[in-house]
């Protein structure tokens, strides 16, 4: 079975208490259409658990495949520099079918990203975080986009929104029953 | 021809059969031609499967990963040639598919990985050290991509014989 390598820490992105009782990894690429499917059922679920939940993204860009993923986990890089992940997050998502770097340095006016913050990010200032996601994830068994997590194990169930909700409950009750 | 195939997996310790393959319509891969390094032998079902969570897509992006451990890899399945290069051209993979495709599924079968009723190989994992053992096997469930950890963990146990190759 496999098991998160690198539990989750300081550097990562966080929606909901440290304190939950579940905690769900989604290693995810911005260009993959079944991450983009994934998305509105994640905030699905998200809004189910509410504080039970703390929701952690991390970046696998499948470039090979993907050729604008690495330039889309950068922007959110930098937007989350700037305590704005989740909404650059959610912004890709939504706007999945236009990630050029010219859409981006649009969607960073927008959110208020300055061009030569982003200029960096694009120049690379934040791939070592990227790269340290990336090979975390391999290391975890990462098989594909998106890859789910709970409480550090590998989700192989299905993925639509009551599979979820019901896998997270039940580990949210399994961590009280051990706490 | 006759052969003893193996009734499951072969398991770490076991030589691993030789066979020599065709990559491309007038190229063949033989296993001692690899030898020398550590291989990582990839059985799956089918190109063409409909994911990003594709296994051999996802390979293709963790090859510097598998690169620095000092290991080669190779994807087989039962597809032709024509098949393989027609897929590996679509994902821009940098590695080489083997067309286990006459007689077909021969070399699965020699690894114990074949699937008689579909007619494909199983979602098979090898690694194979550079004197041509293999040290780790795994089978995945059949729908089930089983990731890069298994065989990054089993390349890591390697790593000091390999050590001792190359000083």
């Amino acid at each position: 079975m496999s098991r998160l390598f690198i539990p989750v820490n300081a550097q990562d992105h966080a929606a909901g208490p440290d304190t939950a009782p579940v905690t769900l990894v989604e290693y995810g690429d911005y260009e993959c259409p079944y991450c983009g499917e994934a998305y509105p059922v994640l905030k699905a679920v998200q809004q189910a658990l509410g504080d039970r939940l703390r929701f952690v993204f991390r970046n696998f860009p499948i470039s090979e495949l993907h050729p604008d993923a690495v330039a889309a986990a950068e922007f959110a890089e930098a937007a989350a520099q700037a305590g704005k992940f989740w909404q650059a997050h959610d912004m890709l998502y939504e706007r999945q079918s236009a990630l050029k770097e010219s859409d981006l340095f649009a969607y960073g006016e927008e959110i208020g990203l300055s061009p030569q913050v982003l200029q960096r990010a694009f120049g690379g200032a934040f791939d070592s975080k990227i790269e340290v996601d990336f090979s975390g994830g391999v290391r975890s068994g990462v098989n594909g986009t998106p890859t789910l997590f709970i409480n550090g194990l590998r989700y192989d169930g299905p993925r639509d929104a009551d599979s979820l909700i019901d896998a997270l409950t039940q580990a949210a009750r399994g961590a009280a029953v051990h706490a | 021809m006759s052969y003893d195939y193996p009734a499951a997996v072969l398991p770490a310790g076991t030589t691993a059969p030789s066979f020599a393959l065709p990559a491309t319509p007038d190229q063949t891969v033989a296993l001692e031609e690899l030898r020398g390094r550590p291989l990582i032998l990839a059985f799956y079902p089918a190109d063409w499967s409909p994911v990003c969570g594709d296994q051999m897509a996802l390979y293709n992006q963790i090859l510097p990963e598998f690169h620095k451990a000092g290991a080669q890899l190779v994807g087989i399945s039962v597809d032709g040639v024509w098949c393989h290069a027609a897929f590996a051209a679509d994902r821009k993979l940098h590695f080489p598919l083997l067309a286990d495709f006459e007689p077909k599924g021969e070399v699965a079968r020699r690894y114990g990985v074949y699937r008689e009723q579909e007619g494909i190989a199983d979602r098979a994992l090898f690694v194979i050290d550079a004197d041509g053992v293999i040290r780790w096997s795994y089978v995945s469930p059949l729908g089930i991509n089983p990731g890069a950890d298994g065989i990054l963990d089993a390349l890591d146990k390697l790593a000091p014989a390999l050590q001792g190759v190359q000083s």
